[in-house]
C-alpha cells in the first residue's frame, strides 16, 4: 500500500490569526472600543438622566435594556460603562507594566545586591491575596476610580517585574548584547535599546491577561464600595446598584455582568493566542 | 515577615484621616484626642511606631478595632472560621472537579467533552464571582427556592458548640445531623461562586500537563505493554501531569482569599471578607492591617503546604 506523506504547509497568516477564538476575542474589544470612543453619538439617553416615572422598566422597544431604580437607561450605562472599563485596563496595565519592566530591567542588568534586594520586595507583594491588598490601599486613599486604578497598579507590577528580570537574565548573555557591550555602549543603552525591546514580546501576552484581570478588579471594588462611586456609569457600580433586584428585575445585574464576562473572555483569548503565536510549543494546550 | 509588617504599617499610614478622630467622634475633645494619640503611640515618630507595632506582633497583640472595641486579635480568632471553612470547602469542589475535567478534556482532544470544558473553563476565567454569586441567589433561591442565599446556618438551628469553628465539622463532632446538613446547604451557593474561578484555572492546567505527559515515552511503553487506558491515563499520565497543577493549586487559594471578601460581602457570610470590608469602609485600619497581614501568613503557608506536595507526588524532589 502506498504511502502518502504529508508534508506540512506553512501558513502565510500569522499564527494569531489562525485562531478563530483569537480573532473572535480581537473583534470584541474592536467594537468594545468603537462602542467606547462613539458613546455621545450612539447612547440613546443621558447615563445619568433620572427619570422616576420609567423606574424598573423591563427591556422594550423604548429601552433596549430596560431603566434602573432611578429610571436611567441601563444600554446608555452600558456604553459609557465601556469607556471606564477599557480606561481601567489601560491606566492599570500601563502603570504596571512601566513600573515592573523598570524594575526588572534594572535588577536583571545590575545584578548583586539591588537584584537581591528589588526582588525581595517583589517577592513580598506576591505574598499578599492582591484584592485584600488593593482593597486596603484603596479603602486608606479613599474610595474612588483613580484611587482603585493606583490600588490595582501597586498589586500588579511585581509580575512584570519577575518577567522581564527572567528575560534581562537570559538575554544578557546573548552574543548580540556581549557584541554592543565590546562596541563600548553604554549600560542604559544596551538595556533600552537591545535588551528592551525582546522582552516586549512576554510582556505583551502579560498584558493582555491582566486588562481583563484589572477590569474585573476593579468590578469588584466597586461592588462592594472601594471603587468608582454611584452615580458614574460604571459595570460594577450597576450590578452594586441592583444586587436588591435580583429575584425581580434581574436585568440591572444581568446586562452589566454580561458585559464584563464577555470583555474579559476577549482579553483572555487575546492573550491566549499571543501566547500561542509565540511560543508554538504551547499551541492548543491552553 | 519584615516586609510583609512593612506594608501592612505603611498602608495605614496612607490613610488621610486621623485614627483618633475616626476612633472618638467629631464630639471628641482636644484632651480625649491627644491622650488616644498618646494611649497608642501616634504622637510618636513614624520609625517608633512602625518598632511599637513590630514588637506588639510579636506578642500577638495587632491592636485593638477602632469598629468593635475588642482585639482584632480576638475578631480574627472569631471570624476566621467562617472564611477557613468556605475557602477549603470551594477549594475541594475546585480540585474534584477541576482535576478529572481536565484529564478528560486532554483524553478526548478536540471532542465535544474537550470543547465543553475549555468553554466553561474560559467562562470561569472571566466571570464576575459577585455576579455569579448574584446570578446563583436570584436562580436557586429567589426563583426555585431550593438552596438558602446567605448566612452559614438556618436561623431556627442553634450554630454547634464551638471547637473547630467550622460548623460542618462541629456540628458532625456533636453528632448534630440537623445543623450539620443546614450548614452543608448553606454553604452549596457561596463555595460555587468562589469555586468556579480555582475550577477552571486547575481544569486548564491539568488538560495542558495533561497533553504534555501523554506524549511521553513511559506513557507510551505502558500503552505498549498493554495496560488499560484507564490505568494508563490515571496511574501513568496523571499523577505526573499533577504537579505543575499543584502549583496553580497554591497561587488559586489567593484568588479565594481574595474572592471571599466578594462572596462574604453577597452571602452575608460573617467571616473575615465581610469584617475586612467593613472595616475599610469605617477606616478601622488596626482591623485592616490585621486581615491583611492574615491573609498574607495563610497564603504564604498555603504555598508551604504545596512545596510539601510535590514531595509526595515526586520522587526526584524528595530523594534529590
Amino acid at each position: 500500500m502506498a504511502e502518502t506523506l504529508a508534508i506540512p504547509v506553512r501558513s502565510r497568516r500569522p499564527a494569531w490569526r489562525r485562531s478563530p477564538l483569537t480573532v473572535a476575542g480581537l473583534a470584541l474589544i474592536a467594537l468594545l472600543a468603537l462602542i467606547a470612543l462613539s458613546a455621545p453619538l450612539i447612547a440613546p439617553a443621558n447615563p445619568l438622566k433620572q427619570v422616576l416615572s420609567t423606574r424598573l422598566k423591563p427591556p422594550s422597544a423604548e429601552h433596549w435594556l430596560g431603566t434602573d431604580q432611578l429610571g436611567r437607561d441601563v444600554l446608555s450605562r452600558m456604553i459609557y460603562g465601556a469607556r471606564i472599563s477599557l480606561l481601567i485596563g489601560i491606566v492599570v496595565v500601563g502603570l504596571a507594566a512601566s513600573v515592573g519592566t523598570f524594575v526588572g530591567l534594572v535588577a536583571g542588568y545590575a545584578g548583586g545586591w539591588l537584584d537581591e534586594g528589588l526582588m525581595r520586595i517583589t517577592d513580598v507583594f506576591f505574598a499578599f491575596p492582591a484584592l485584600i491588598l488593593a482593597m486596603a490601599i484603596s479603602g486608606a486613599l479613599g474610595p474612588s476610580l483613580t484611587n482603585a486604578m493606583i490600588a490595582i497598579a501597586v498589586v500588579s507590577w511585581p509580575v512584570y517585574a519577575r518577567l522581564v528580570r527572567a528575560q534581562v537574565l537570559s538575554l544578557r548573555e546573548f552574543a548580540y548584547v556581549e557584541a554592543a557591550r565590546s562596541l563600548g555602549a553604554s549600560a542604559e543603552r544596551i538595556v533600552w535599546g537591545h535588551i528592551l525591546p525582546n522582552t516586549l514580546a512576554p510582556l505583551l501576552v502579560q498584558a493582555s491577561f491582566d486588562m481583563g484581570g484589572a477590569i474585573l478588579s476593579a468590578a469588584g471594588l466597586s461592588f462592594i464600595g472601594f471603587g468608582t462611586q454611584p452615580p458614574t456609569a460604571e459595570w460594577g457600580v450597576m450590578i452594586s446598584e441592583g444586587r436588591n433586584y435580583i429575584a425581580t428585575q434581574p436585568w440591572l445585574s444581568l446586562f452589566p455582568g454580561l458585559a464584563i464576562l464577555f470583555t474579559v473572555a476577549a482579553f483572555n483569548l487575546i492573550g491566549d493566542g499571543l501566547r500561542d503565536a509565540l511560543d508554538p510549543r504551547l499551541r492548543g494546550t491552553g | 515577615m519584615v516586609g510583609i509588617s512593612i506594608i501592612t504599617f505603611g498602608i495605614s499610614h496612607l490613610v488621610p484621616t486621623d485614627p483618633a478622630f475616626v476612633a472618638l467622634g467629631d464630639h471628641a475633645t482636644d484632651a480625649q484626642i491627644e491622650a488616644f494619640r498618646e494611649k497608642y503611640g501616634l504622637n510618636k515618630p513614624v520609625p517608633e511606631q512602625y518598632w511599637i507595632y513590630v514588637t506588639n506582633l510579636v506578642h500577638g497583640d495587632l491592636g485593638i478595632s477602632l469598629r468593635t472595641r475588642r482585639p482584632v486579635a480576638a475578631d480574627l480568632h472569631d471570624f476566621f472560621p467562617a472564611t477557613f471553612e468556605l475557602s477549603l470547602t470551594a477549594l475541594i469542589f475546585s480540585i474534584l472537579i477541576g482535576i478529572p475535567a481536565g484529564v478528560v478534556s486532554a483524553t478526548r482532544r478536540n471532542h465535544l467533552p474537550d470543547h465543553v470544558v475549555r468553554i466553561l473553563s474560559l467562562i470561569g476565567g472571566s466571570i464576575p464571582i459577585f455576579w455569579l454569586g448574584l446570578i446563583l441567589i436570584g436562580f436557586f433561591y429567589g426563583r426555585l427556592g431550593w438552596l438558602p442565599g446567605g448566612a452559614r446556618i438556618d436561623k431556627f438551628i442553634p450554630a454547634p458548640e464551638h471547637v473547630t469553628g467550622l460548623f460542618t465539622v462541629d456540628s458532625l463532632l456533636a453528632g448534630d445531623y440537623k445543623a450539620f446538613w443546614s450548614s452543608l446547604h448553606h454553604l452549596v451557593l457561596p463555595a460555587l461562586a468562589l469555586g468556579y474561578f480555582s475550577t477552571a484555572i486547575i481544569a486548564r492546567m491539568m488538560r495542558s500537563s495533561m497533553l504534555e505527559v501523554l506524549n511521553q515515552q513511559y506513557v507510551l511503553a505502558a500503552r505498549a505493554k498493554g495496560l488499560r487506558q484507564r490505568l494508563v491515563i490515571w496511574r501513568h499520565a496523571a499523577r505526573n501531569a499533577l504537579i505543575p497543577t499543584v502549583t496553580t493549586i497554591g497561587v488559586t487559594f489567593g484568588s479565594l482569599l481574595s474572592g471571599a471578601v466578594l462572596t462574604e460581602t453577597i452571602f452575608s457570610w460573617p467571616g473575615l471578607g465581610r469584617y475586612a470590608t467593613n472595616s475599610a469602609i469605617n477606616l478601622d485600619f488596626p482591623a485592616v492591617m490585621g486581615v491583611t497581614l492574615l491573609a498574607a501568613l495563610v497564603y504564604t503557608l498555603a504555598n508551604l503546604i504545596v512545596d510539601l506536595g510535590y514531595q509526595w507526588l515526586d520522587p526526584r524532589i524528595r530523594h534529590g
